[in-house]
């Protein structure tokens, strides 16, 4: 029965082998343009979980702090979930580090009569999958120790480059959500316009005795065939362009940090199943408006 | 017929009437059909025989009275009940309504396909039902393509291809010449044998003379006479 249904999908699609092309096309650039955006937020996504890996907290000690609490704190800290360790940064290593930086400007350090810079603590954390959030929430409770005076962890530029990504992720979905509807739309006019030339074959095979599932079955496989051929194609153009862009990216050597990777199977499976549902939704959309009894 | 099938008809209206708008197609229709009857709906065009076809394989809903087929109240009918009633008639319409862009085997063997039939049964059976009506030769080819009587046969083939309990022909034998006609109302006389209940409508008064049975005589919407041709000759205005 299946098969039946099968046939009669491919024999429509061959019978409106136009209006099928314009669909499958109009899916496919649908698709293009969700692709690249999942693909970008892939991968900055693991720029950001690079960073997040390597992150760093730097805790400064109040000056009255005393030696002996500086273990305690430590262990205070270490305990904390979520930290992999923390130096004890004393603060004359501190400046003979900065000194070492600074050799050019060494001269400056002479006439200080003694050292400006605090003891410290340098915390790294777990990695994790984990946002934003949890670097902020351990920041928090080191901060709250009563000789900590201060923390910082860098949260200016990476909150600034955090909100652009997610503005372009929001920005990304939106866009996707809009195209996505705007096939299904499409694929509906295009199933509509395939119903519209089949009228009087649905009248006929109503008043044989076709139950509506047997009549509609084919649409839907239709527009399945549709959803999964407009994806490959989509998803093939995509992956054309990216390897030519990762091959050139690849020489100019910019992004030594990360690799860019392609999209992963489990993605790749996941855009060919909604581009399938588009599919199938456009074919609802026009069925339920256009074969009513 | 048995006495318990005269008690258990295959068929019943009572009270039916049926109207297009304004204009009354029936009127205050009360007759039974017994399982395996053979009957001839009768009267000049426009009688409503058509109408009253239509009302039984519920290719519209009555529009007062009572509608009752192999035991289903048609009036509470429900949508998804539809196309197991249409499975038990085999209709023969009067304007054949073949798909057109499928060939004579694909019209035909659709009704098993929606039965849910075997693919190899399915062909099989479509394959012998046209040879019985003489269209083997045009099992490839398009209804368009076909003259009157070809179509006319294609669609007597697809009726009776499932075996029908019910087999509601509509002026089957219009377009066809007198040995065709007779070959497709053998056919009929076949599956009646076999045990379907068959109505035809027709105004062939020849073919209701040579046949005989039992005849519903239509006039604008009501039943002006009926019985059996035998018997009441004069009453069927023949
Ligand atoms: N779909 C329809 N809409 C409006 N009026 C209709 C419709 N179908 C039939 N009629 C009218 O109902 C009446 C009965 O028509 P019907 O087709 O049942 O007659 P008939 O006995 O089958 O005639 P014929 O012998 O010419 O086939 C006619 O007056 C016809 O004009
Ligand atoms: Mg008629």
């Amino acid at each position: 029965m299946i098969a039946w249904y099968f046939k009669r999908a491919i024999e429509d699609i061959l019978a409106n082998r136009f209006l099928n092309a314009v669909t499958i096309a109009t899916i496919s650039l649908a698709i293009l343009i969700v692709g690249f955006g999942v693909l970008f937020v892939e991968n900055t996504g693991d720029v950001l979980a690079a960073w997040k890996r390597g992150a760093r907290i730097m805790a400064y000690l109040k000056p009255n702090a005393t030696a002996g609490a500086v273990p305690r704190l430590k262990w205070a800290i270490q305990s904390i979930d979520g930290v992999a360790t923390a130096r004890f940064i004393p603060r004359d290593q501190a400046l003979a580090h900065l000194r070492a930086q600074m050799r050019r400007q060494a001269s400056l350090f002479d006439h200080l009569a003694e050292n400006p810079l605090p003891d410290a603590f340098e915390i790294r954390l777990l990695p994790t999958d984990e946002g934003w959030e949890r670097i902020e929430r351990i920041a928090a409770r080191i901060g709250a120790f009563a000789d900590v005076d201060d923390v910082e962890y860098g949260q200016q530029w990476v909150a600034t480059f955090r909100s652009i990504v997610d503005l372009l992720r929001l920005a990304g979905i939106v866009t996707a959500g809009l195209f996505l509807l705007a096939t299904v739309a499409i694929v509906a006019n295009t199933i509509r316009l395939v119903i519209y030339s089949r009228q009087q074959e649905v009248e006929i095979m109503r008043l044989v005795g076709a139950s509506e599932g047997f009549i509609k079955a084919p649409f839907y496989i239709e527009g399945l065939i549709q959803g999964f051929a407009g994806a490959v194609i989509g998803l093939g153009i995509l992956f054309a362009v990216f390897s030519l862009l990762a091959a050139g990216a690849e020489q100019s050597a910019v992004v030594g940090l990360f690799e860019i990777r392609f999209l992963s199977a489990e993605m790749i499976a996941a855009i060919v199943a909604t581009s399938m549902i588009v599919g199938w939704l456009g074919c609802y959309v026009s069925l339920s408006q256009s074969l009513r009894s | 017929m048995t006495d318990r099938d005269a008690d258990n008809p295959i068929i019943r209206l009572v009270h039916v009437h049926h109207t297009y708008g304004r204009l009354t197609a029936l009127a205050d229709l009360t007759f039974d059909v017994a399982k395996n009857e053979w009957v001839f709906i009768s009267g000049p065009s426009g009688a409503g025989k058509t109408t009253l076809l239509k009302l039984l394989y519920f290719g519209t809903r009555a529009s007062a009275g009572e509608v009752i087929v192999d035991g289903i109240p048609l009036a509470h009918l429900r949508r998804n009940g539809v196309p197991r009633l249409r499975r038990k008639c085999g209709v023969i319409f009067q304007d054949y309504k073949l798909i057109p862009g499928r060939t004579v085997f694909e019209n035909v063997a659709l009704v098993l396909e929606a039965a849910g039939c075997e693919r190899r049964l399915i062909s099989k059976k479509v394959r012998a039902v046209l040879r019985m009506v003489g269209m083997e030769g045009h099992a490839d080819a398009l209804p368009p393509r076909l003259s009157g009587g070809e179509q006319q046969r294609a669609a007597v083939a697809r009726a009776i291809v499932g075996d029908p309990k019910i087999i509601l022909a509509d002026e089957p034998t219009g377009s066809l010449d007198e040995e065709s006609a007779r070959a497709v109302l053998d056919l009929l006389q076949t599956a009646h044998i076999r045990g379907a209940t068959v109505i035809i409508a027709t105004h062939d008064k020849g073919m209701i003379r040579s046949i005989g049975g039992r005849v519903l005589y239509l006039n604008q919407g009501r039943i002006y006479a009926a019985g059996h041709v035998e018997r009441h000759y004069d009453r069927m205005v023949l």
